[in-house]
């Protein structure tokens, strides 16, 4: 009995190194962070091992867990839908660049008003969330609605519960719009909001919420939008024009922004110029250290981003995501050779 | 020849039972190690949040992670409002289920209803949740809460605790989803204890002519007083530290309305909720502090059901 015990453990020891021995040969890239680009990085990885061999396994646990782990080095890099600021970039020896583009969009449940017809100016819409216009036919709203009649109804608002990028781009762009609101809520990934309002845990949370009450307002991610058919918002943006959600209106906000290598790319997309853009647009970045021991991973990291942004655009358009603008990408790159370098020093893409 | 090998025989068990004996002594020791790694490591991480707000943390209801200023007030009351209502739906259910199931119902029908409630201990709590959010919300805002808010809502006293907008969410859905959560950890346990009393004793106490009722309440209860006891304070562990299924349907809203029908939020889902995204010190440090509390929290209630029984049994001795 005890010699089968043996011959058993001796087989399942041999299976195991067997099984450490093939994964070391490999390079496998590691990434943590963000939720909301998991979708485009867990289709980049399994397009680019099938073209590579070079596997990448992205943990989506919240951009805060993305910090963290990049910070301890447990991962070869980090992902977080807030960008850092230059100086905690600096402070930690990371560098940051966007990937891929998205958006809020506010939704809303009224029987009355056909899908995307609803238009709401920037005031507006911070007043419903500071909770000073309390009913859908209050004149503010009708004025910007000539021709729909807006019904009696009270508005019911619905935030996102948990901490999240959406929630951190939908409540910087109304601190931008709204001196109000950035003085007594202000701009962050939760936020302590207005009482008498609901909080769904995540974007089907808040859809959940919006679509079961009548007359409620909420904001969910541009892709969960479109995807699950939901009665978006039209925003009167900063030149003054009604805007819809869609990919046009998101690379107009993008393209109108100063993207600037100096400052790590730090640039949130709200409140952007341009008669077409978008106004609560944002970016999901990713953090590197700037000094990497390893240089073979730190190479195939910056590889893997590469090819994302040369052959993934595709990818990131199915999915609903907006690629970044061609011009931003050759920027990207060339914070590459300009800041990531070896532990010798060198520079690690040319 | 022989006794040489019957001692060496000896001699090897002796040695084995020594390491049985403390193998099973590092395994009990370590359970104790973790509880203290844990309770420590919770301390530390909670420390900058209890440095800056002392006392206050427990009657604050601030949460505002912008400004840096929390407090514990309300997922406090929100958990202990939700396992409050689930102990009181699930234990006379549980109650009526395990008295069923042992004394009334008919022989055939104990397995098939006895593992129907086992199944309902392992469904995963998500399924709860998502049950919850799309099926059982949505009829409780059309059909119930109204009645509740018409008829319970006019009420003095217990009235402004049913009045409020018929959402479907709120503190009483994560109650009665809870309940219904913890019905089966209960019932199993008062199932299995009211198993144990002595046939002859309620047949004694049929007997004398006692209903079925009386033998239950005077007879079968009193003799498993501490395994009922003992189910009651599992389900009501796990009522406190239930997070998926209160998430989804508590309406997560951080203020205290005093209503049971409004959103509010728990321990568990605001640690759900926030812990992934907290970047800062005192934000993480405040977060931390909360699973301090809902530890403590959870120790106070064994502790006092611990004093329960032994003042029980005190009783006993008289």
């Amino acid at each position: 009995m005890i010699l089968k015990m043996n011959r058993v453990i001796g087989a399942l020891g041999i299976a195991a190194s067997l099984a450490f021995s093939t994964q070391a040969q490999a390079i496998d890239l590691t990434g943590a962070g963000a939720t909301f680009p998991y979708p485009i990085y867990a289709k980049w990885a399994e397009a680019y091992k099938a073209q590579t061999g070079v596997g990448m396994n992205y943990q989506s646990i919240g951009s805060g867990g993305g910090i963290k782990q990049i910070l301890a080095k447990t991962v070869d890099f980090g992902a977080t839908d807030a960008p850092m600021t230059p100086e905690e970039q600096a402070k930690n020896g990371l560098t940051q660049f966007p990937t891929v583009i998205g958006g809020v969009v506010p939704v809303v449940n009224l029987a009355e008003v056909v899908g995307g017809q609803l238009k709401l100016s920037p005031a507006v819409l911070a007043d419903i969330y500071l909770g000073k216009i309390t009913k859908w036919n209050d004149p503010r709203i009708v004025a910007d609605n000539a021709g729909i009649k807006l019904p009696d109804l009270p508005i019911t608002v619905v935030h996102r519960a948990d901490g999240s990028g959406t929630t951190f781009i939908f409540t910087t762009y109304l601190s931008q719009i709204s001196q109000e609101w950035k003085d007594t809520i202000g701009a962050e990934k939760s936020v302590n909001w207005k009482s008498g309002q609901l909080g769904g845990k995540g974007n089907e949370g808040v859809a959940v919420y919006v679509q079961r009450t009548k007359g409620a307002i909420g904001y969910v991610e541009y892709a969960y939008a479109l995807q699950n058919k939901m009665d978006y918002v039209q925003l009167k943006n900063r030149d003054g024009q009604f805007v819809k959600p869609d990919d046009t209106s998101f690379k107009a906000a993008a393209a109108n922004a100063k993207w600037d290598a100096k400052n790590g790319f730090y640039e949130i997309l709200t409140n952007e110029p341009g008669k077409e853009s978008w106004p609560i647009t944002g970016a999901t970045f990713i953090l590197i250290h700037k000094a990497q021991d390893n240089a073979a991973t730190g190479k195939e990291t910056l590889k893997f981003f590469d090819w994302a942004y040369s052959s993934g655009s595709k990818m990131a358009a199915d999915l609903d995501f907006v690629p970044l603008p061609e011009g931003v990408q050759k920027q990207v790159r060339d914070s590459w050779k300009a800041s990531v370098k070896d532990a010798s020093g060198k520079a690690l893409w040319k | 020849m022989q006794t040489l090998l019957r001692e060496a025989r000896l001699k090897r068990q002796n040695i084995l039972d020594i390491v049985f004996r403390n193998m099973t002594r590092v395994s009990a020791f370590a359970v104790l190690a973790l509880l203290t790694a844990i309770l420590a490591s919770l301390v530390i991480g909670s420390m900058p949040a209890i440095k800056a707000f002392g006392f206050n943390f427990l009657s604050s209801s601030e949460w505002d992670p912008v400004n840096e200023n929390f407090g514990a007030l309300v997922p406090i009351i929100g958990t202990l409002a939700t396992a409050g209502i689930a102990l009181v739906i699930a234990i006379p259910v549980s109650f009526g289920i395990a008295l069923f199931l042992t004394e009334l119902s008919p022989q055939w029908m104990r397995r098939p209803l006895g593992i129907a409630v086992e199944l309902l201990a392992g469904i995963p709590s998500i399924i709860y949740g998502m049950w919850g959010l799309f099926v059982f919300a949505p009829l409780f805002a059309d059909h119930i809460e109204p009645w509740i808010n018409e008829h319970i809502g006019p009420l003095p006293m217990i009235g402004p605790y049913f009045s409020g907008p018929p959402m479907g969410i709120g503190i009483l859905t994560a109650g009665i989803i809870l309940s219904i959560m913890v019905i089966p950890f209960i019932t199993s346990v008062m199932r299995d204890v009211f198993d144990v009393v002595p046939t002859l004793l309620k047949e004694s106490a049929y007997g004398l002519g006692s209903t079925t009722w009386e033998v239950m309440w005077r007879v079968v209860l009193p003799y498993t007083r501490i395994g009922v006891v003992g189910g009651v304070m599992l389900g009501l562990g796990r009522a406190l530290g239930e997070t998926m299924a209160v998430t989804f349907v508590i309406g997560n809203a951080n203020e205290l309305s005093g209503s049971l029908l409004m959103p509010g939020n728990s321990i568990s889902s605001a640690l759900a909720n926030e812990f992934t995204e907290a970047v800062g010190d005192l934000y993480t440090a405040s977060l931390v502090e909360l699973g301090l509390i809902l530890f403590f929290i959870t120790f106070v209630v064994l502790s006092i059901a611990r004093f329960m029984l032994y003042k029980l049994g005190q009783k006993e001795g008289h």
